[in-house]
């Protein structure tokens, strides 16, 4: 594929002698640093996949990266989020990837957007830039993303990780495929959880975020073989590379049309899931039209200080009751309600079926999880097994925000 | 006997078993003895007899989509794969 950046930039001294592994190697020399200096990248999301991106690519040269992301730096983060570090929990992500890259190179523009990406500002956020970098954790994001690089015409870096696997691909619908070709539609709220709830190995966004990096140098380079109709499948158990082939569809109904005909839709209700824990989407029950109850820890603790006993059902895992829970829960993770709920629905009486014996299906039931979205689920499936949605209600952001509202003692992750 | 790689999503249903082998001469057959050994994978994967849209079935390195979908053909030994849609970051 030829060169994605055409213009050159000149190079100081300090800048020959800076990248001279890159200018001594003939693929780049210095045609091809003058490039990467001229080159503009925006990176979605400075987190797990982000730190490496930013730290590699300001490393590199490229003359212009943007970041987007809204978030600050949180303790959780810092176990695979390299870029930041102890002293800048707290602080925005954007300012703390931004002073690290400065260290690295200061011969760089870098662009802060401290905003959730939106269908409203992503297509003039990502106009300025040659090449979009996905490394976002949930699926509206990676939804809008490709869609707006596909109205957009840019290349979109793809990379996602769940708990030891990784994915890898270049979406470029001007060469080949798009996220939709391979992934029409999202899978349902529930079924593949996010990494605050599944876990992930700190080290496996290391791997994918550099195998990024190393794509869009390519891209702006020229050279090699671009990862665009391919995709590569890491798993970090079995320490295995697989490579599939991404066909683009020629019925997509994002790159299979004129450009100019792509609308941004709303990506939220496209994936019954919030993008971001700023959003004000409030996911659906089954049924489409009744909104699921909530309660706020602090109505939960009012109703318990006044002698109050409803029923709290804890859907997390036993590992996560072991750091903190509540007292006097009953405790079912959500898998084994989410298997009893299948073997209910395909007319089986097994002995997962136990389980929702211990659910009472006529007496108030508060439902939690760490932060909500579990427990969100798990009301779900309570509702398509007959329970009713009036009984059920969701602890509004979970444990987390019982740690961080009422008892500041306790142990969070 | 062909295989069947299982996506950590869906290792839930099958006994947290990363690979499964299977029998049948295509790739319906494999995935309908993978849900006649595992029952609680079937609503994951199918809806009705049809494949989810959100599964992604591959025979090697190809989509079976972009082959002859269930009806594929698939030789004794074949490795199949599901491709899950995962989205950290």
């Amino acid at each position: 594929m030829e060169a994605l950046i055409n213009h050159l930039e000149s190079l100081s001294k300090e800048e020959i002698k800076r990248y001279s592994r890159h200018v001594i190697m003939p693929e780049v020399g210095i045609e091809g640093q003058r490039r990467l200096k001229a080159a503009s990248v925006l990176l979605i999301g400075t987190g797990g996949l982000g730190s490496p991106l930013a730290l590699y690519l300001a490393a590199a040269g490229i003359g212009r990266i943007g970041l987007v992301d809204y978030d600050v730096v949180d303790e959780t983060n810092l176990q695979r989020q390299v870029i930041h570090g102890q002293s800048s929990v707290g602080k925005p992500k954007l300012d703390s990837a931004a002073e690290r890259m400065r260290d690295i190179n200061p011969y760089l523009q870098i662009d802060k957007y401290n905003v959730p990406l939106t269908s409203e500002n992503a297509l003039e956020l990502f106009a300025p830039y040659a090449v979009i970098i996905d490394g976002t954790d949930n699926f509206p994001t990676r939804y809008l993303v490709n869609d707006a690089c596909v109205k957009l015409g840019k290349p979109n870096v793809y990379g996602s990780i769940f708990r030891f696997e990784g994915q890898l691909s270049v979406f470029y619908a001007k060469e080949g495929p798009c996220y939709r070709c391979m992934f029409p539609e999202p899978p349902p709220p529930g079924l593949v959880p996010s990494c605050a709830e599944g876990g992930v190995l700190g080290i496996l966004p290391g791997t994918i975020g550099t195998l990024q990096a190393t794509e869009a140098l390519k891209l702006i380079l020229g050279i090699g073989e671009p990862m665009i109709g391919k995709m590569l499948l890491y798993d970090a158990l079995e320490m295995s590379f697989t490579t599939i082939k991404v066909r683009k569809n020629p019925a997509c109904p994002v790159c299979g049309v004129p450009a100019e005909e792509v609308q941004l839709i709303d990506y939220e209700q496209f994936c019954g899931v919030p993008a971001h824990d700023r959003s004000t989407f409030h996911a659906e029950t089954s049924n489409g039209s009744q909104p699921m109850k909530t309660v706020t820890v602090r109505e939960l603790k009012a109703r318990l200080d006044a002698g109050e006993k409803p029923l709290i059902l804890d859907v997390r895992e036993p590992h996560e009751w072991q750091i903190s829970a509540l007292e006097g829960t009953l405790r079912i993770p959500k898998g084994d309600i989410q298997m009893a709920k299948n073997a209910v629905l395909a007319g089986r009486k097994l002995h997962e079926e136990t389980v929702l014996a211990q659910i009472p299906q006529d007496a108030e039931i508060i439902v939690h999880c760490r932060s909500g979205v579990r427990s969100a689920d798990v009301i779900r499936m309570l509702q398509e097994v007959g329970y009713q949605g009036t009984h059920l209600s969701n602890l509004s952001g979970g444990i987390l925000a019982w740690a961080r509202e009422i008892d500041p003692a306790m142990a969070t992750y | 006997m062909a295989s069947i790689k299982i996506p950590t999503p869906l290792r839930a249903f099958t006994g947290n078993q990363a690979t499964v082998t299977v029998s049948g001469g295509t790739v319906g057959e494999a995935l309908s003895d993978l849900v006649a050994t595992y029952p609680e994978l079937r609503p994951h994967l199918f809806a009705e007899d049809k494949l989810r849209t959100f599964v992604n079935v591959f025979l090697g390195e190809e989509d079976v989509r972009f082959l002859d979908g269930l009806d594929t053909p698939i030789a004794a030994d074949a490795n199949l794969r599901i491709i899950p849609s995962i989205a950290g970051g």
